[in-house]
């Protein structure tokens, strides 16, 4: 990796002024810039990191809306939510593998936004909303396609509230390699209606599955999902699977999210 | 009741507690002072002339050292082929120039075009980053039926076209052949993908060169699986040096699966480097790198047609496959699809007439060589899948059109070109359809159905040609080596022994097996004795561990070593116990005379043959130590029959394993534990291969599955809990030990059961699929279904 220069303030305010300078890059678990920097494929001129800041490392459980501050690790998720939000914690639980899971933290991993990765689909499965040091983004308006969302510079995802569904559930096909999401659904069922996530599969990043959305919300049931398909056209196609293969599965998880859903 | 010393013990290896508690001395460990490091500047592109390389900002850099083109190594040779294979015409095969550093044009991503030599590796790499390469990109070759197209462009411009060679292997009488298959009542047609993989063992390549200018001696520390070929060739054919001034140590190696057989450019470019650097330049290899420039394996293309006749007999076997070299010759590589390849294609059966033709083909990829079976995986997938095929176009059980065709006399002749000397295809057979309980399989089938799963059983047999070789033959068959092994056995004054052995262990686990060999022929406890390798400087010669051969070939040696040192330590013993050495028996450690109470301990027999004063000097030398090499007078014929047991998710193609048993005849065995073990790994590779693992190139030649985002390793929850057997055991004929060896089995076995299975389960789910390519994936085995 090039030489950079490393900050690990302790409060947001401290972070934000660090992340002032120009090419300064904040730093959650690591798990995707890490490697990014040994491959000589990113040159920030600082990294800041967040994971000491007591604020960002807090959860709470407050008439049914979970918060989990964004230095939370996917361990510590899988921990806190395993009785409010079963759901979030089983997703939290099956990110990569425990060294992944007690580094990587949700601000992390939300900030990158991955098309593979799976807390996008939780966040926007759950209409969550994103906290940052200067305002609050609704999941619906925060992913904005592959690596894009609604964050700009100096801005740090403070914590990421998720009001607690009825029930939820994560269904996630792995790819072979990298076991990412080749395609993950998120299903959760509000008294307000279904919201249907899917990550993996697209060519946009994670989405929202309309037509499963009202069909759930008619008969939260897998037959509701019958007949029903995701268009091939906008999904990724690769080495691992095709657009079909890639859309057949969205239909396939979702289903079966429904099924496991509690 | 199972021992627990000697032969057919269970130690536990003893090599375990360095590895498993961070005591272990690999390469990257070693650390020589002054060492300067290198970065090595690799193609991104496929195919490119060089019109110039710029290195004067690089070399203005900090803490740079010496940068080295391919200009540097104009006047040395290049990486040589250790195998020279004549084609059908009678002519050698193509053989271009195999550069350290690329010369004039790259070849492969991946390939070397400038090293930077720098006192940091950071330094080395911000320096390459400096350099300035013009090249203009030439037309990429990478599918291989496109490259022995007349209008190809050429990897090499210099060869007549992109064929390495055209090899034609048993029955060469085209119209011969081709009556066989006119005059059959049936004939099935399989053509098949053997895909491409990286090897990936645990511990990347790493190398270290190091020169004594007072001494003008080298020293290369790298990761090899045979330091003496390395040293041989490196100095011989690259480098031009004496062997005397040139000592290569390979220390703990963290697994090679072929890999690390070869020399590599890197080895001689630190050794190279040490001498005009004036400082020891060391290498550590990232993963990255090992993608694109540790030798891959596999990546064949067939056709192969099984003629039978109305009773279901076979008549003849014939195949026409593609093999793929890369952009050059790796040191092996030739010699894999040819004689490690057609050799094997008749396989656990007695079909009379067996045609192999095989073209070698240069592309714009990593060049490919030697993988854990080397050929003969590919020989067995191709048979056992069109032997499967053929039994579902007949209608007839899979396992029962096999047995019928059997070999079940020998020694028996193949139409090959080997003559296998033992074997039992019955008993191993028996034995794998009462461990896999096939008796039982329908019921499980009804239980997987019962979950919505489709459940299905595959079944293989293999056979291998381990041990390699006879010196002679592979002489003729166009090796440029020997292949025998050596061992020396040196008894120390006090009766402990160190056993120099020219194998290399990087897994195998001979640091346990060898010694309980030794200490069982003596009678002495294991803990006596100790193995030394990996060290031309301490081991007298030895061609390496690769083939299934160390415990066949070295451990001959070593039993042959250790037999010269029993003879002369009954002269002593007789000597001192005023007898006849004809009459002196060596049991428990303990040297006796027959017929009478008389004894003398191991020990003391030691030290008399270091303290000698009460000796026969006059006709015995002191000391004890012997040295032997041994020649196999045939290859060893391991062989077995597997079984796979599927389950295929019908909406999302999903292959899980639930049962893999194994049946295998290793012959004599001498730590079953160890046996377990090797089988286990090879079956995980070889299900690796089948699921998983593929090297795929798109057509600008860049490698997709360049690293483990893409690549698929097998891990442990892709496998499932093996049932494993060796006790059908006919010990090899010609090795005193009546050993096969057992490294390779899996992995050469497993990948037809996987693929055998699936199709299985296709069928039971309505499903006629004939064949799906390796590897199984999720989405392969769907779009084999809905297609």
């Amino acid at each position: 990796m090039y030489e950079f220069e490393f900050e690990k303030p302790s409060t947001v305010a401290e972070a934000v002024a660090a992340l002032a300078d120009e090419d300064a890059q904040a730093l959650g678990g690591g798990q995707t810039l890490i490697p990014t920097l040994k491959q000589r494929l990113a040159m920030p001129s600082k990294l800041v990191s967040l994971t000491g800041i007591p604020q960002l490392k807090e959860i709470s459980d407050n008439d049914g809306v979970l918060t989990i501050g964004g230095a939370v690790t996917h361990a510590a998720v899988a921990e806190a939510a395993a009785g409010s939000y079963p759901a979030l914690a089983d997703l939290a639980g099956h990110i990569g593998d425990p060294a992944v899971r007690n580094r990587g933290t949700i601000g992390g991993s939300l900030a990158n936004n991955d098309p593979a990765a799976c807390y996008p689909a939780a966040a926007l499965g759950s209409g969550a909303t994103i906290v940052t040091n200067r305002r609050e983004i609704t999941a619906d308006e925060y992913f904005q396609g592959l690596f894009e969302t609604a964050l700009e510079e100096g801005e740090i995802i403070t914590a990421v509230r998720f009001p607690v569904p009825e029930k939820a559930s994560y269904q996630k096909f792995l790819q072979p390699a990298s076991r990412f999401a080749l395609v993950g659904v998120f299903v959760a069922k509000y008294a307000a209606g279904v919201r249907v996530a899917v990550t993996g599969a697209s060519e946009e990043g994670v989405f929202r599955w309309a037509e499963a959305e009202a069909a759930l919300d008619a008969d939260f049931a897998p037959g509701a999902l019958d007949g029903l398909s995701v268009d091939a056209a906008g999904m990724i196609g690769d080495l691992h699977g095709t657009k079909e293969y890639r859309a057949h599965l969205a239909g396939v998880m979702a289903k079966r999210a429904v099924a496991a859903a509690r | 009741m199972p021992k627990d010393n000697g032969i057919g013990a269970s130690p536990k290896r003893r090599e375990d507690v360095r590895f498993l508690t961070g005591a272990g001395n690999y390469t990257d460990d070693i650390n020589v002072n002054g060492q300067a490091h290198v970065h090595f500047l690799r193609a991104d592109v496929a195919h490119a002339t060089i019109n110039s390389i710029d290195t004067s900002a690089a070399e203005a850099m900090p803490g740079v050292v010496k940068i080295f083109t391919g200009a540097d190594f104009a006047e040395v040779g290049g990486i040589p082929c250790g195998w020279g294979v004549t084609d059908r015409h009678g002519n050698p095969q193509q053989e271009p120039r195999h550069p350290i550093i690329a010369h004039d044009t790259i070849r492969h991503v991946g390939e070397i075009v400038a090293a930077v030599v720098a006192d940091t590796v950071e330094q080395a790499r911000d320096a390459a980053e400096a350099i300035e390469l013009d090249l203009t990109d030439k037309p990429v070759v990478v599918d291989m039926a496109a490259a022995l197209a007349e209008d190809s462009a050429k990897v090499h411009e210099d060869l007549s076209s992109n064929l390495c060679y055209d090899w034609v292997f048993g029955n060469d009488d085209d119209d011969a052949v081709q009556a066989a298959f006119d005059s059959a009542a049936h004939v099935t047609t399989l053509e098949l993908v053997n895909n491409r993989l990286v090897a990936n063992p645990m511990e990347p390549r790493v190398a270290i060169g190091e020169y004594s200018r007072g001494t003008d001696e080298y020293t290369l520390h790298t990761t090899s699986q045979n330091p003496h070929v390395i040293r041989l060739l490196m100095c011989a054919f690259v480098l031009g040096l004496p062997e005397h001034k040139v000592r290569v140590v390979a220390p703990d190696v963290g697994g090679g699966f072929g890999s690390k057989i070869f020399h590599y450019a890197e080895e001689a470019f630190c050794t190279h480097a040490a001498k005009a650097c004036g400082r020891p330049v060391k290498w550590t290899s990232t993963r990255s790198e090992a993608f694109i420039s540790d030798a891959h394996g596999r990546d064949h293309v067939t056709k192969i047609e099984l003629a039978l006749d109305s009773n279901n007999n076979f008549t003849a076997l014939r195949t026409n496959t593609m093999a793929n070299m890369g952009a050059y010759l790796s040191t092996f590589a030739t010699s894999v699809p040819s004689y490690l390849h057609g050799t094997l294609m008749a396989g656990n059966y007695k079909t009379p007439i067996v045609q192999v033709n095989v073209k070698t083909v240069f592309t714009n990829t990593v060049p490919v060589d030697a993988y854990r079976g080397a050929g003969r995986p590919e020989a067995t997938y191709q048979l056992e899948r069109v032997i499967d095929k053929a039994a579902r176009e007949l209608g007839v059980d899979p396992i029962a059109l096999r047995r019928q065709n059997f070999i079940t006399e020998f020694p028996y002749e193949t139409p090959v070109a080997l003559t296998y000397d033992t074997g039992d295809y019955v008993a191993t057979m028996d034995k794998l359809e009462e461990i896999a309980d096939v008796a039982g399989f329908a019921a499980r089938r009804a239980e997987s159905e019962k979950k919505g799963k489709l459940r299905g059983l595959g079944v293989n047999c293999y056979i291998e040609a381990c041990g390699i070789a006879p010196s002679n033959i592979v002489g003729m068959l166009g090796a440029r080596a020997g292949l025998y092994d050596a061992a020396t056995v040196r008894v120390n004054a006090t009766g402990s022994i160190s056993v120099m052995v020219g194998a290399h262990a990087h897994g195998q686990g001979h640091e346990t097996t060898f010694p309980q060999v030794v200490a069982d022929m003596i009678g002495i406890d294991e803990s006596m004795v100790d193995i030394v390798h990996g060290d031309t400087g301490r081991v007298p010669f030895g061609m390496g561990t690769y083939g299934s051969r160390s415990i066949a070939v070295c451990g001959s040696a070593m039993v042959r070593a250790t037999e010269k040192i029993i003879a002369k330590a009954k002269k002593i013993a007789a000597h001192l116990m005023e007898a006849s050495d004809a009459d002196i028996e060596l049991k428990d450690g303990q040297f006796t005379v027959a017929g009478t109470d008389k004894s003398v301990a191991w020990g003391d027999v030691c030290l008399t043959a270091y303290v000698p004063h009460n000796y026969p000097l006059e006709e015995l030398e002191p000391g004890l130590e012997e040295t032997a090499f041994y020649d196999p007078a045939n290859f060893t014929y391991p062989a077995g029959a597997y079984a796979c047991e599927v389950e295929v998710d019908p909406d999302t193609g999903k292959v899980t394993i639930e049962r893999f048993s194994a049946a295998d005849d290793f012959g004599n065995i001498i730590n079953p534990m160890i046996v377990d073990g090797q089988v286990h790994g090879g079956l995980g590779q070889g299900i690796g291969q089948a699921l998983l693992e593929n090297a795929a190139y798109d057509e600008d030649g860049q490698l997709l599955s360049a690293s483990y985002m893409d690549y698929a390793m097998p891990r442990a929850d892709d496998v499932p809990f093996y049932q494993v057997d060796h006790s059908c055991q006919t010990p090899c004929t010609h090795n005193p030990l009546g050993v096969k060896g057992c490294g390779e089995a899996g992995a050469i076995g497993s990948p037809p059961a996987v693929v055998n299975a699936v199709i299985d389960a296709l069928k039971s789910g309505g499903k006629n699929v004939t064949h799906i390519d390796m590897p199984l994936s999720p989405a392969r085995v769907w779009a084999a279904m809905n297609g």
